[in-house]
């Protein structure tokens, strides 16, 4: 089974990533594996409500695309369990700005994922943007990539890991 | 200037730390020069055509005399004794190795100093005008909001990975000095009726292959705002900017393409829901900060000086050197003196050698309390010098080939590397720069110009801001020979005007003849000591062109 880091800890990861094929098909929805699916948003969008009659929340995530729009999976947050962005290559920052919809505007509380090219001199951003769990790319050491969460002690901004910007902090440093 | 306290100097030293292990794993093939790439650009480090390049920020082109020695020491120590000082106030070696870096920025970390988002498609050094805290005409001190924005934007974790590079610059008095129509965003802070901060946002600006005068998306912003709407901006342009085509990913032609009413309105939108966050300043940081800026302890002068009203009337040099390099300040009995790094062929336009460095650090100590600006025109400014010293200070700065009484003149060209050290670049800068300075070497003739703008890039990238100089060059590449593309016309300053191209290409070889043309031209039809801008405004393009392509050889044509 895949391993992914999730709260700062390496775990096991049985949920099964649905992309469409090289042709562009995915599919039926009857088709779909068993277990745990993260489906692409478009899909969902598609096929929502069997999806939902056909399993639990428990058993279904969307991935987003970095140009999604994060308001139009808002009323189906009840409906999944995972929400994750797909970094095509970790270059594209759009996935920063998405988490950071997500969790701040639209209040999603659940897992949200980094997915795609997913490398660990990334990580620490995708963290402070709401992310809190990285399927890491397969060729690359999960392990090693753990040790980014831990090379900056001080950060300057609010972010969704910190709620107010070192300015703020400072000043009630210095008022105890 | 601002002084880190221990939260500063930790991020720093974190930042070295990681960035010594992102070496390691380069050199060990962990990380591929792929992925490694856009690490040592967001730390300033390219790879240019002999060797690597190291820019290191200088915000808001501030330093103190320490700092500048330390650049000295490294250019000595890791470089060929040099460094260039860029467009952007920070400064560059051209001559560094990969392994040298970790070992660079700890010693620049021991001086407050760091690379950090020097390149890369993030937020680059803040940039303001060279006289701040200093100039007459100034309103709003931009320096504390400068600090600020620094710290804001420092390892921003939403806007690492921006479509494209992003610049922001920041000017707090009448007469813009930081360029600030040619940023993605830029900033005019000023007062409103009640005496409250407020600034005047623009977007949209910048130079690059479509060259675009910024737009104003926001009135009125009071300062407790500017982080949280700098972060709509960014937002709606991390999300919405294009990434498909590199030419076309700047901030401007998102708003161009928007247009800029809808742009501001977008950034509104999105602002509406940060708007008063944690991010909001407090008047408490604001203090903090600004209290780094406070003014230092001027002595209560006469507005001059009578030894140094003599030396006026019997030393021509010190005299001209006084009317070009040095500006009033608005404190009396104090100047601020601009040392040009223009020195002509002796030296390429920006470049400074370890000694000169250092010499000017001494210069700082002795007459400037210590601090010394680096000019978007790529010069040094001491910004508080007493009228009294400033003839003691032209003997000094003479000696170190400073003296060069040429600021805002022709000769004080403003050139990027270009294609001696630069891997994009299309041509050389360099020998373009030091051909004219060499046509130009009369001063009491290019005196007598008066103030004229010449300005060179190496390719379409700008660095050398050739849109807006009054006489901009352009290296461009004809099937693998390079030629030069002269404008006319660009204007920095509040009325920032983009150059118009005069027609086709020279050679290297015929730049120097070109500009003598153009001068000609200029000086025949000069009316009343009028500037060259002036000249060109009320005459057009077509005298210029008619003369300069009068007598070229048709082979060349």
């Amino acid at each position: 089974m895949p391993q992914i880091i999730k709260h700062r800890d390496i775990i096991q990861d049985d949920w099964i990533v649905v992309r469409a094929a090289e042709d562009g098909s995915l599919p039926a929805v009857d088709a779909i594996p068993a277990g745990r699916v993260l489906l692409p948003f478009s899909y969902w969008k598609a096929h929502s409500a069997a999806l939902r009659a056909a399993r639990p929340a428990a058993e279904l995530g969307v991935w987003l695309e970095p140009d999604a729009e994060p308001a139009e999976l808002v009323e189906d947050f009840a409906a999944i369990s995972l929400i994750a962005v797909d970094f095509p290559v970790f270059r594209d920052g759009r996935g920063y700005s998405i988490a950071r919809l997500l969790r701040d505007r639209y209040h999603w509380t659940g897992e949200l994922r980094a997915i795609g090219d997913v490398l660990r001199d990334q990580l620490l951003y995708l963290s402070r943007c709401g992310f809190d769990a990285f399927a890491v790319r397969a060729d690359k050491n999960i392990h090693d990539a753990l040790k980014a969460f831990s090379e900056f002690t001080v950060l300057y901004q609010a972010a969704q890991d910190e709620p107010n910007p070192l300015f703020r902090r400072r000043a009630a440093a210095a008022a105890v | 200037m601002y002084q880190y306290d221990q939260y500063d100097q930790t991020i720093v030293d974190e930042r070295v730390a990681q960035f010594r292990d992102q070496v390691r794993r380069r050199l060990s093939d962990e990380l591929s020069e792929e992925e490694f790439r856009p690490l040592r650009l967001q730390n300033g480090l390219y790879l240019q055509r002999h060797a690597y390049m190291l820019r290191v920020a200088i915000p808001y082109g501030n330093l103190r005399s320490t700092q500048l020695r330390m650049l000295g020491q490294i250019a000595r120590e890791h470089d060929r004794n040099y460094g260039h000082f860029s467009t952007r106030t920070n400064i560059q070696y051209n001559w560094i190795k990969l392994e040298d870096t970790p070992d660079i920025l700890a010693k620049l970390a021991t001086v407050e100093m760091h690379a950090i988002q020097t390149s890369g498609n993030c937020i680059r050094n803040i940039t303001a005008d060279q006289f701040a805290g200093v100039a007459p005409d100034e309103i709003v001190d931009p320096r504390p909001y400068c600090e600020i924005l620094r710290q804001w934007s420092t390892f921003h974790p939403e806007f690492a990975w921006l479509p494209r590079k992003f610049k922001i610059a920041v000017c707090g008095s009448r007469e813009d000095r930081a360029a600030v129509l040619i940023h993605d965003i830029g900033i005019f802070l000023s007062k409103n009726p009640q005496g409250e901060v407020v600034a005047r946002v623009l977007a949209g600006g910048g130079l690059g292959r479509t060259p675009i005068i910024g737009s104003v998306i926001r009135e009125d912003l009071p300062w407790q705002h500017l982080l949280s709407y700098c972060e709509a901006v960014l937002r709606v342009y991390n999300r919405y900017g294009r990434r498909d085509n590199i030419y076309k990913a700047r901030i401007k032609i998102l708003v161009k393409a928007l247009g800029a009413e809808k742009f501001a309105a977008e950034v509104e939108a999105e602002w509406a829901h940060l708007k008063d966050n944690a991010t909001t300043i407090t008047e408490q940081e604001l203090a903090r900060v600004a209290a780094f800026f406070v003014a230092p302890a001027y002595q209560k002068l006469p507005d001059t000086d009578t030894s140094y009203e003599n030396h006026l009337l019997e030393e021509k040099a010190f005299a001209r050197w006084v009317q070009r390099n040095v500006r009033p300040h608005k404190v009396a009995g104090y100047a601020s003196v601009t040392l040009s790094l223009k020195p002509g062929i002796s030296s390429p336009p920006g470049d400074a050698t370890a000694e000169q460095m250092e010499a000017a650090a001494d210069l700082a100590d002795a007459y400037s309390f210590g601090e010394i600006r680096v000019s978007h025109e790529q010069n040094l400014i001491l910004a508080d010098v007493r009228k009294q010293d400033l003839h003691a200070l032209w003997l000094r700065a003479k000696a170190l080939n400073f003296a060069t009484a040429n600021i805002g003149l022709l000769t004080d060209i403003i050139a990027c590397p270009g294609g001696d050290f630069c891997s994009l670049a299309n041509a050389k800068s360099i020998p373009i720069a030091q051909g004219i300075q060499a046509r130009f070497d009369n001063l009491d003739f290019v005196y007598d110009l008066g103030d004229l703008s010449l300005n060179i890039s190496g390719c379409i990238n700008s660095c050398g801001h050739h849109h807006v100089g009054n006489i901009g060059v352009l290296g461009v590449d004809k099937d693998g020979e390079e030629w030069y593309q002269v404008s006319l016309g660009g204007e920095q300053g509040n009325q920032a005007k983009l150059a118009r191209v005069m027609g086709p290409s020279f050679k290297a070889e015929e730049m120097p003849d070109v500009v003598s043309k153009l001068i000609e031209i200029f000086v025949e039809q000069r009316v009343d000591g009028e500037n060259f801008i002036d000249t060109y405004q009320r005459i057009g393009m077509a005298p210029f062109k008619e003369r300069v392509y009068a007598s070229r050889q048709p082979a060349l044509a």
